[in-house]
């Protein structure tokens, strides 16, 4: 039967994709794009925006409910709640974007040297990744807290270390794709020097995936930046985070006053999942598959 | 599966503990000025003779492996050093405050093991509604964390609804039962969603999978084709996910315990943090990564051996 | 071998419709299946990838995708097959008619040994006790050609060859003792060296037990080889049935000739291969009129208004408007 060849060949397919009905415009994305782009907005412009200073007290208006001049009432000292979490969107936006940052720009450079080299190189990432992964993030960042002092700077140092095998991992996956695809060797045999092709090749075909990546990082890194706050060992009082804040209303809720606590625990619930959607219609968009 | 493979993760396991041990360790250095006024904790001045004695205590002033393996060799012996803040030794501290995190580690995983493979499995064999309800409510479950869930919580049952005991640990079984349910559920929360998640994938995967058609063409019942194909393939990844949620359970208890005043090892760390005791915080630390790691690499292990396609590449 | 005058037939295929549902909306995928097998019959159904045989043999045990209808007639002995209560079906799968799927390694659960896989279906839906199936199972293997039957059974799929797993497969097909055995591309999945002998030992164990085989291919010249009978599949539809013999002589279709002509026969070295133009619909696609009219050298205005009914042509049935006669011009004509 060897020499019995088969008619099937490739030209002769089921045509099935071509009839395909198209996808409808994804209005979740775009929802969530402006979501995210509003608070982008109100991290640079919020103070200007905020009816009230963030920090002003009113010994004779604590607790209020919502009311014309206080839209989500004040909080135990009287401050307006609303320009509170206007004004807390740098703060609790800064944290996350800075983890992201540092461990992007250090996890694709991780993920090309592994991806690249090969080898013992590639053995020594994934070795560092694998005990990286063992340290939760959140322990870490107390340890940084314990050593550093309570502030911001802890928690972004430890989270942007915790962070590093998420990234590496699946840019390296991606980066060894690329390096085994003939144009990079074309490259190399037409004499292009390696940082010319990292610089004008891979990385700029790896950009949608790390940008996907980020998108997606952020919203899981607002979230534990917040958590560290709530836990007292981030943002300092009096300064406005969304996670602060959700802690420092906590006692007000057994008083009957939760308005704090669930506002701001509110924002930092509808950010994060605009940016996880964000991040997976990205993902459909530029990389053509669902998360 | 293959000793080889097993070899290897277990090699894995101590190499992590090992670094982690360094990078803890090593943390007392990366601070500006003297290590020894972190082990001393607290905001006052340290009395120069106080630090003196530390220095000599911690062989602070030795090579920094000679000073990590003082450290390491007397943790791994269970002697974790004193705590001037608490006055007591670290050993005493943490045997006190563990069996509070236990409870509330094990009452949430029991939470996730049971609710989040119930739904995830019934989600998938059912399909059509309860399987698009079960997705929703879980989808929406993996987005809240813990604190978040916590102040929730704390909110209706405080306010609304004065069911459970929203502060403290409780005595007894009853007592720790009731006050450890709303904190429990509060961490046990996204994990759930999770875990449900990918445990309806998996049943759906194999519902679909061309083995399954072969078991009905042969008129296998039903009920036999789920039980011994569908459910016994899905079992290692839902195993795997389990483990998943159980070891982030482990990581994230601290902001529960804070959340709700539990005394436990996470509230403890992060007590001491804030007074910077770092004799403290190393301990707990480093007891909090070897359960993580010791978690994940038994977790790996018996996926390993429920999926014999794992096991199949661990031998090549 | 051919047992043609039985009536009712074994398996009676009569205008079946399948329709899927895609993306919420049912689309019909099978248009006009029309098959019939005596007791005994070998018949190929032949086509390409999604002119619809396979979900027309699916069709026979009911395994179609959740949310599929069938329309038109299957009856199986005279019995309706839609018809069926759940038990009766069972009953039915379990022993009147058994399936042997193209890839083994993804239709043997992996998880399981292969002794288990190959008693699965008399312990659990005949009631026959363990250790009486692994005795009979363990025949059946050394019958396919399998001499250490118990080592075999011990071991899991995946330490077995493609070839030896498709041998398990079958082993399992015959253990349940059917009437109608369901081929689908069996040999498709193995190596070239291994394909001709599991089609033989297909070919023996039908000889052995008279057993009446649908067998799914795409591959025209080995249908003619191992069956009675060869029915062609088009975009949905069955365009041509007649008997295996009469195949390359009297062929009346132009799709069945096209087939004929764009394939190398052995021994003929002269001129190159006919490809045929076009691209091949899938039953989705079908259009009102003759679904191959698009592709067809014969094909006039009527081929694309109206669909073909199946005529008797040659020494079969052909649907086609303008089906060739005796005395072919076109399939040896590219000498």
């Amino acid at each position: 039967m060897s020499e019995r060849s088969k008619f099937v060949d490739k030209e002769i397919r089921i045509v099935g994709a071509a009839d395909k009905p198209r996808p409808p415009r994804d209005r979740v994305t775009t929802a969530a794009a402006c979501v995210v782009g509003l608070f982008l907005l109100l991290a640079v412009f919020g103070p200007l925006v905020a009816p009230h200073d963030p920090n002003a007290v009113d010994p004779f208006n604590v607790n209020a409910g919502p009311s014309g001049a206080h839209l989500l009432g004040t909080d135990d000292t009287g401050r307006d709640i609303l320009s509170r979490i206007i004004c807390g969107t740098r703060a609790s936006l800064t944290a996350p974007a800075l983890v992201v940052l540092f461990s992007t720009i250090a996890g694709t450079l991780l993920a090309l040297c592994a991806a690249w080299f090969g080898g013992w190189a590639d053995r020594l990432v994934s070795g560092l990744l694998d005990v990286v992964f063992g340290f939760p993030g959140l322990i870490m960042a107390v340890l940084a807290a314990a050593v550093f002092g309570p502030g911001p700077t802890a928690p972004v140092i430890a989270l942007s270390i915790a962070y590093l095998p998420l990234v590496t991992r699946v840019v390296r996956s991606a980066a060894m794709k690329e390096r085994g695809l003939p144009y990079v060797a074309a490259l190399h045999l037409l004499g292009a020097p390696t940082h010319r092709i990292w610089l004008r090749h891979l990385l700029p075909n790896l950009a949608p995936l790390v940008l996907v990546q980020a998108t997606i990082g952020f919203g899981y890194a607002l979230l534990d930046v917040a958590a560290i706050s709530f836990i007292g060992l981030g943002s300092q009082p009096p300064d406005p985070e969304w996670g602060l804040m959700v802690s420092n209303g906590a006692p007000g809720i057994l008083a009957g006053q939760p308005q704090q606590s669930l506002y701001a625990g509110l924002v930092v619930l509808v950010v994060v999942v605009a940016f996880n959607l964000l991040g997976s219609g990205l993902s459909r968009r530029l990389l053509g598959e669902g998360t | 599966m293959s000793p080889a493979f097993v070899a290897t993760r277990l090699a894995t396991l101590a190499v992590t503990v090992v670094i982690a041990g360094l990078a803890i360790h090593g943390a007392l250095f990366l601070a500006p000025g003297d290590p020894a006024t972190l082990l001393v904790g607290g905001a006052r001045k340290p009395d120069p003779e106080v630090l003196a004695q530390i220095h000599r205590e911690y062989h602070l002033d030795d090579p920094f492996l000679q000073s990590w393996w003082h450290w390491f060799g007397n943790c791994l012996h269970g002697d974790f050093g004193k705590s001037l803040v608490y006055r007591d030794s670290v050993g005493h501290l943490v045997a006190a405050r563990a069996g509070d995190t236990f409870a509330l580690v094990g009452y949430a995983a029991v939470l996730v093991l049971v609710t989040g493979t119930l739904a995830g499995t019934l989600a998938g064999l059912r399909g059509g509604r309860t399987e698009s309800f079960v997705t929703a409510v879980t989808a929406g479950a993996m987005a809240i964390p813990t604190f978040i869930m916590s102040v929730l919580l704390i909110w209706v049952f405080a306010v609304q609804l004065p069911w459970f005991p929203v502060y403290g640990s409780g005595s007894g079984f009853v007592g720790t039962l009731t006050h450890l349910t709303l904190p429990a559920v509060a961490l046990a929360v996204s994990w759930v969603g999770y875990v449900a998640q990918v445990t309806r994938t998996s049943v759906r995967t194999e519902l679909r999978s061309e083995h399954v058609e072969t078991a009905r063409s042969r008129g296998v019942p039903e009920s036999v084709v789920v039980r011994r194909h569908v459910l016994r393939n899905a079992s290692g990844p839902i195993f795997a996910v389990s483990g998943v949620g159980v070891a982030g359970l482990i990581a994230t208890t601290a902001v529960a315990e804070q959340a709700f005043g539990i005394g436990g090892l996470g509230a403890l760390m992060i007590e001491a943090a804030g007074k910077q005791d770092l004799a403290v915080v190393q301990a707990v630390a480093l007891l909090f990564v070897v359960v993580f790691v010791v978690v994940n690499t038994v977790v790996d292990l018996v996926s390993a051996a429920l999926d014999p396609r794992t096991a199949q590449k661990g031998r090549a | 071998m051919s047992m043609k005058h039985s009536t009712p037939p074994l398996l009676d295929i009569d205008a079946l419709r399948i329709d899927l549902p895609v993306g919420g909306a049912p689309r019909t995928a099978v248009h006009r299946a029309d098959v019939r097998i005596a007791e005994g019959e070998a018949v190929a159904l032949v086509g390409e990838s999604g002119s619809g045989k396979s979900l027309t043999a699916r069709a026979v045990l009911r395994l179609l995708p959740e949310g599929a209808r069938t329309h038109g007639g299957l009856r199986f002995a005279g019995e309706s097959v839609p018809d069926m209560s759940r038990a009766r079906l069972r009953e039915f799968r379990a022993g009147d008619v058994a399936m042997v799927f193209q890839d083994p390694r993804a239709h043997i659960n992996p998880a399981r040994g292969v002794g288990d896989f190959l008693i699965e279906g008399l312990t659990t839906a005949r009631g026959v006790a363990v250790a009486e199936a692994r005795t009979k199972v363990a025949g059946i293997l050394r019958e396919v050609g399998i001499g250490d039957a118990e080592r075999r059974m011990r071991q899991r799929p995946w330490e077995l060859s493609g070839g030896l797993l498709q041998r398990v497969m079958i082993a399992a097909a015959l253990a349940a003792e059917p009437r109608l055995l369901l081929a689908d591309e069996p040999t498709t999945a193995l190596d070239v060296t291994t394909q001709e002998e599991v089609m033989a030992i297909i070919s023996e164990a039908r000889e052995a037990r008279g057993l009446a085989m649908l067998f799914i291919t795409h591959d025209l010249e080995l249908a003619a080889a191992v069956c009675d009978r060869v029915a062609v599949m088009y975009a949905g539809s069955t365009v041509e049935d007649l008997p295996a013999a009469a195949l390359h002589d009297d062929a009346a279709h132009p799709y069945t000739r096209a087939l004929l002509a764009s394939r190398p026969s052995v021994g003929d070295t002269r001129g190159g291969l006919r490809a045929i133009t076009g691209r091949p619909l899938s039953g989705f696609e079908a259009p009102s009129g003759c679904a191959f009219a698009a592709r067809c050298p014969r094909a006039r205005e009527l081929c694309d208004d109206e669909p073909p009914r199946s005529r008797p042509a040659g020494a079969g049935s052909a649907a086609c408007h303008f089906p060739h006669t005796r005395a072919p011009e076109e399939a040896g004509s590219h000498a």
